[in-house]
C-alpha cells in the first residue's frame, strides 16, 4: 500500500542526467538479463513518480528532488589515496570507483565479487528496492557496479577484523555488500565510505546475521564535502543474534543514511550508537526502522550530533512492535548540541505498538553547552575555547566509550579529535 | 595579595544586590577565614572572585598582586594563580579525571610559557599528590566527580589544589559533607599548601574546621559585606554566642 503517491512533477535536470544517462551506462554494467531486467524496472519506475520530495514521509526532512542538483561526471585519471584502516591488523577489501579489486583471501569468510554474482546468476532476485518509498535501493538497483559479498564460516571467532573501503574520485559510484554471518560466530566489520571531489555514491549493506552470533558493525562516512552520499544498511538477526551498529557522519553534502532492522529471531538484540558530526552547509539524515516480530527482543539506540556552521541535521528513529513481539524492551534517545545559531537538527521519534507486554521509550533533547560546567572548566585555567572542545568531547565520547573493544574506542576518538582540529 | 574594596555585585539575571560594599584585605602567607550565617553572601563571593559570569560587579573594584581582575575570564584568573574549591564540584560526563588534570595542568603551563608535562612526569606528581590525600587512583579514571561520594568530590577539589600551586586559594565550604577522618585529611592537604607567598581563604559555617586549618584572620560576613574582623578567637567567641550579638552590633 503507498499512501504517498505523489502527481507527477517535471523532470528536475538531476533526474534527467540520471535517465538520460542510463542507456549507456546499461550496456557497461555486469548482469544477466533477469539483472538487467531489475534495472530496467527501477529507472522505469525513477521516470514515472521522480524523486521523492518531502511530501513522501520517510523524506520528509531530506527532499531528495530538491537537495540532489547535478550528477558528477566521473574523474578516472585521478589518482585515489590510500585509506588507512581504521583499526590495526585488519584485512581491508577495496572497492575503488565502484569497482571491487580482488585482493588475498581471508580464512573463513567465502569472498565474491558483486559483479561476478551478478554475472552468474546469483543476483537475479538481489536487485529489489524494499518498497515504493525506497529511493536508495531504486537508485542502486538501476546503476550498481560491484562490491564484495562475504559469507563469514559459522561458529568461528574472528579476531581480526574486516575493513570493506568503498573509496573514489568522483563521479558516480553505486556498490552494494551481502554478507551474512554464520551461526554462533563473533566479528568485527568496518565500512568506510570516502573519497574526493564532486560524486554521487550509493551503498548498500544487506547483512543476515546467524543465531547467536555478536557482530560489532561500524559505518565511517567520511565523504568530500562535494559528494552526496546515500547509504543503507538491511539487518536481519536471527534467534539470540546481536549487533552493535556504531554510525559515524563526519563529511558529505547530502548524506542519507537508511538503517532497516529486522529483529527476526527471538532473544536477539540490536544497539546503535550514532555520531554525527554536522559542518558547512552539509544536510545528514539517519533514517531508522526497527522491527521487532519475536518475543523477548531488545534494541537499545543512542545518537549524538553536534552541529555547526550552517548544518542541517535528521535523525528518523522508528520502532514496531509486532503483536507476537511481547517482552520487547525498545530504548530511543537523541541529543544533539546546536552550536551554531544556523546549525539546524529535526528528530522525529515514531512507536508503532501492537504488543501488551512490552517496555519502549524514547527521549530527545536539543541543547547548547551547560554553563555550569563551562565555568568549572574554566576555573582551572582551561580557555573557553578548550573548555568548550573538551564538553563536546565528552558529549560524544561517552557513546563512544560503550564500545567494549579499547583500540576501537581509542581510533574513533581520534577520528572525533580530526574532526574537531578541521573544525574547531 | 588580595584587596577587595568596596565591591557591590547582584545577580545578573534578577538584579539582586547580594555584595554590598565588602572591603577585604589579605596578605600574603595569611589564612584567612570567612564566616557567616546562610544566605550572607560566602558563595557568591567566592564565585565572584573566580569570576563566574551569573554575578555581575556593579562597583568597586578586586584587586590581586595589585591589579583589577574584573576584566578576567575565569580562565585567565586561573591562570593568574586563583583558585577556588567548590562547595558543589560539578560532574562532567565524559572526561576522565586524569585527563582532564592533564589539560589543566599544561593549560596553566602553556600560558606560562612553559612545557607541558611528559605522561610519566604527570603521572607521578598525581600519583603521589592523590596519595597524600588517600585517593585511589582508579578514581581517577572515572569521569570527573562523576559518581564521586561527597568526601571524594572534596578530596578531588584539594587534589586539584596542589597540582595546580595557586597563590590565592578560596575553599568554599570545603568542610561541608566530610565526616570526620576526611576533614583531617582534607584539613592536612590544605595545611601542606600553607607558604609565605600563599593566600588562603577559608569560607565556612562552622568553627570545626578552623581546629584543623588555624587561620589567621576571621571574618564576619552578613548582608553582604564585613561586619566584623578578628584574630582566631573570633571564630570561638561566634561558636559559642552564636552570629546573633555580632549581627546585632553590625545593625
Amino acid at each position: 500500500m503507498n499512501m504517498n503517491i505523489q502527481a507527477q512533477l517535471p523532470k528536475t535536470a538531476f533526474e534527467a542526467a540520471l535517465i538520460d544517462g542510463f542507456a549507456e551506462q546499461l550496456s557497461k554494467l555486469a548482469g544477466t538479463d533477469a539483472v538487467a531486467a531489475n534495472r530496467l524496472a527501477a529507472i522505469e519506475a525513477l521516470k514515472v513518480s521522480g524523486l521523492p520530495t518531502r511530501r513522501i514521509e520517510a523524506w520528509h526532512y531530506t527532499d531528495l528532488r530538491q537537495l540532489l542538483r547535478a550528477v558528477p561526471a566521473g574523474r578516472a585519471d585521478v589518482a585515489i589515496a590510500d585509506l588507512a584502516p581504521l583499526l590495526d591488523d585488519c584485512r581491508v577489501l577495496r572497492v575503488v570507483n565502484g569497482q571491487a579489486i580482488s585482493g588475498a583471501e581471508i580464512d573463513g569468510i567465502s569472498l565474491s565479487p558483486v559483479a561476478d554474482l551478478m554475472n552468474r546468476g546469483d543476483f537475479d532476485n538481489a536487485l529489489r528496492p524494499r518498497g515504493s518509498d525506497d529511493a536508495v535501493g531504486r537508485l542502486n538497483a538501476a546503476f550498481v557496479s560491484d562490491g564484495f559479498a562475504l559469507e563469514f564460516a559459522g561458529d568461528r571467532v574472528f579476531s581480526t577484523p574486516v575493513e570493506l573501503q568503498n573509496l573514489h574520485s568522483g563521479g558516480q559510484v553505486h556498490v552494494r555488500f551481502p554478507v551474512t554471518i554464520g551461526a554462533g560466530s563473533k566479528a568485527t566489520i568496518v565500512e568506510r565510505q570516502s573519497g574526493a571531489g564532486p560524486a554521487f555514491v550509493s551503498s548498500i549493506a544487506d547483512v543476515d546475521i546467524g543465531a547467536g552470533a555478536e557482530i560489532v558493525w561500524l559505518i565511517l562516512q567520511e565523504q568530500d564535502s562535494k559528494t552526496d552520499h546515500l547509504g543503507q544498511i538491511n539487518i536481519k538477526l536471527a534467534k539470540d543474534a546481536r549487533l552493535t551498529l556504531f554510525v559515524m557522519n563526519t563529511g558529505g553534502k547530502l548524506v542519507r543514511q537508511d538503517i532497516n532492522v529486522d529483529v527476526a529471531g527471538e532473544g536477539a538484540d540490536f544497539t546503535l550508537r550514532a555520531v554525527n558530526l554536522l559542518g558547512g552547509d552539509s544536510h545528514t539524515d539517519v533514517t531508522m526502522v526497527v522491527d521487532h516480530r519475536e518475543a523477548e527482543t531488545t534494541s537499545n539506540q543512542v545518537v549524538r550530533n553536534v552541529a555547526i556552521d550552517r548544518a542541517r541535521g535528521v535523525f528518523q528513529g522508528q520502532i514496531r512492535v509486532a503483536p507476537v513481539a511481547q517482552k520487547t524492551d525498545a530504548r530511543m534517545a537523541c541529543n544533539t548540541l546546536l552550536l551554531s545559531d544556523d546549525a539546524e537538527f529535526s528528530t522525529k521519534p515514531e512507536l508503532e505498538i501492537f504488543a501488551d507486554d512490552v517496555q519502549c521509550g524514547h527521549g530527545a533533547t536539543v541543547a547548547e553547552i551547560e554553563q555550569d560546567q563551562l565555568f568549572y572548566l574554566m576555573s582551572r585555567g582551561i580557555s573557553e575555547k578548550a573548555a568548550r572542545g573538551l564538553l563536546v568531547k565528552a558529549f560524544l565520547a561517552e557513546i563512544v566509550e560503550e564500545l567494549d573493544d579499547e583500540h576501537t574506542v581509542t581510533a574513533l576518538e581520534r577520528k572525533l579529535d580530526q574532526w574537531f582540529e578541521q573544525n574547531g | 595579595m588580595l584587596e577587595i574594596k568596596n565591591l557591590h555585585a547582584k545577580i545578573a539575571d534578577s538584579g539582586v544586590e547580594i555584595i554590598n560594599g565588602l572591603n577585604l584585605t589579605v596578605r600574603a602567607g595569611e589564612v584567612a577565614a570567612i564566616m557567616g550565617p546562610n544566605g550572607s553572601g560566602k558563595s557568591t563571593l567566592s564565585y565572584i572572585l573566580a569570576g563566574r559570569s551569573d554575578y555581575e560587579v556593579t562597583s568597586g573594584d578586586i584587586l590581586y598582586n595589585g591589579q583589577s581582575i574584573l576584566e578576567m575570564d575565569p580562565a585567565e584568573r586561573a591562570t593568574a594563580g586563583v583558585f577556588l574549591a567548590f562547595q558543589y564540584p560539578m560532574e562532567i560526563p565524559g572526561v576522565a579525571t586524569m585527563e582532564f588534570l592533564k589539560t589543566a595542568i599544561n593549560s596553566q603551563r602553556k600560558a606560562r610559557g612553559e612545557n607541558p608535562l611528559s605522561i610519566p612526569d604527570l603521572m607521578r606528581t598525581v600519583k603521589s599528590a592523590a596519595g597524600e590525600l588517600d585517593i585511589d587512583f582508579a578514581m581517577l579514571k572515572r569521569p570527573l566527580n562523576v559518581g564521586f561520594s561527597g568526601g571524594e568530590k572534596k578530596r578531588a577539589e584539594i587534589l586539584q589544589m596542589k597540582l595546580l600551586e595557586p597563590n590565592l586559594c578560596v575553599l568554599d565550604e570545603t568542610d561541608s559533607g566530610l565526616d570526620i577522618d576526611a576533614l583531617k585529611i582534607v584539613s592536612n592537604g590544605v595545611n601542606s599548601l600553607r607558604s609565605p607567598d600563599r593566600a588562603i581563604i577559608v569560607i565556612t559555617h562552622y568553627q570545626r574546621l578552623l581546629e584543623y586549618i588555624v587561620p589567621d584572620s576571621v571574618h564576619v560576613l552578613y548582608r553582604g559585606r564585613i561586619v566584623k574582623s578578628g584574630d582566631k578567637s573570633l571564630a570561638q567567641h561566634l561558636e559559642n554566642n552564636g552570629y546573633a550579638e555580632i549581627i546585632g552590633e553590625a545593625a
